[in-house]
C-alpha cells in the first residue's frame, strides 16, 4: 500500500508523465480510501487551469502594453543595427 | 526592411510584449527579449512572406523566451537544489508518510471578483518560488511543454524534473491554502 507521501508524488508525477499501470492501480487504490490526496489530486488540477487562465489574462489585456520608452529604445536600436 | 521593422514594432510590439510577459511573468525580461526578437529578425532577414509577420516574429520571440527560462534555471546547481528538497519534503508529512497538515476542501470562487482574487494570491503564490522552480512550473503547467524537451532545453535529468515540479506544486497548494482558502 502507498502511503499519502509516495501517493502524492505518483500523483504529481501524473501530470508529467503515463504512469505504469501498476503505478495507476496504486493509486487509484490509495484514493479510493483516502479524500486527502483526491483533494490533493484536484488541486493540482485545478491550479493547473488557473494558471493558464492567469496566463491568458495577461496575454488578452489590451492595457498592458510595451513601454514607450523601450519601444522608442528598440526603435533605436533597429535603426543602429541597419547602418 | 527598416521600415518594414517599424511598422512591425507599431502593430506587434503590444502583442510580443503581452506574450512574453504571460510567459516570464517579469516587465523587463519582457522587454528584453521584445527587444532582441526585433534584433534577431532584422539579422536573419528569412522572412519569406509566407507567414504572417507576428507568426514569424513570434516564432523568434519564443526561442528567445526559453533562452531566458535556461538561463535562470542554471542558476542554482544541481547539489542545492537536492539538499532543498529533502529539507523542504519532510514539513509535508509525518514519519509515517502521512499529510502533517491534512489537504482541506478548497471552496472555489465562482463570481468574477473572488475568481480574480484567487488568481493574485496564485500569482504571489508563483512569485514566492524560487526562480528555477517557477520557470519550471510555468513550462511545463502553463505551456505544456514536453517533459523530455524541458528536460533538453534545462539540461536536467527527468528525474530531477519531476521531484522539482512535485516542489513547486507542493509549494504553491500550501500556499494557496493558507493565504486563500484560510482567508
Amino acid at each position: 500500500m502507498l502511503d499519502c507521501q509516495q501517493a502524492s508524488q505518483l500523483i504529481s508525477k501524473s501530470l508529467d508523465r503515463q504512469l505504469s499501470w501498476r503505478e495507476r492501480f496504486a493509486v487509484r487504490l490509495h484514493l479510493l480510501f483516502c479524500k486527502y490526496c483526491k483533494r490533493f489530486s484536484q488541486q493540482l488540477i485545478t491550479m493547473r487551469k488557473a494558471l493558464n487562465r492567469l496566463s491568458q489574462s495577461i496575454e488578452n489585456n489590451p492595457d498592458i502594453r510595451l513601454p514607450s520608452e523601450t519601444k522608442n529604445r528598440i526603435a533605436s536600436s533597429i535603426e543602429s543595427s541597419l547602418d | 526592411m527598416s521600415n518594414n521593422m517599424h511598422d512591425w514594432l507599431n502593430q506587434h510590439g503590444d502583442f510580443l510584449y503581452r506574450f512574453a510577459l504571460a510567459r516570464l511573468r517579469d516587465p523587463h525580461l519582457a522587454e528584453d527579449v521584445v527587444q532582441e526578437t526585433f534584433l534577431a529578425a532584422i539579422k536573419s532577414q528569412s522572412f519569406a512572406g509566407d507567414s504572417a509577420p507576428r507568426t514569424w516574429l513570434t516564432g523568434i520571440l519564443k526561442h528567445k523566451i526559453i533562452d531566458v527560462m535556461r538561463k535562470n534555471v542554471r542558476e542554482i546547481a544541481a547539489s542545492d537544489l537536492m539538499s532543498e528538497e529533502d529539507a523542504n519534503m519532510d514539513e509535508f508529512f509525518d514519519d509515517a508518510g502521512h499529510w502533517a497538515e491534512k489537504p482541506m476542501a478548497w471552496d472555489m470562487p465562482e463570481n468574477a471578483l473572488e475568481q480574480k482574487q484567487f488568481l493574485g494570491v496564485l500569482q504571489n503564490c508563483m512569485d514566492k518560488l524560487p526562480a528555477k522552480l517557477a520557470t519550471l512550473f510555468m513550462m511545463r503547467d502553463v505551456h505544456e511543454t514536453d517533459n523530455e524537451e524541458i528536460c533538453k532545453e534545462l539540461n536536467i535529468t527527468t528525474t530531477n524534473a519531476w521531484v522539482m515540479l512535485y516542489r513547486a506544486r507542493m509549494g504553491i497548494r500550501k500556499c494557496l491554502e493558507i493565504n486563500w482558502i484560510g482567508v
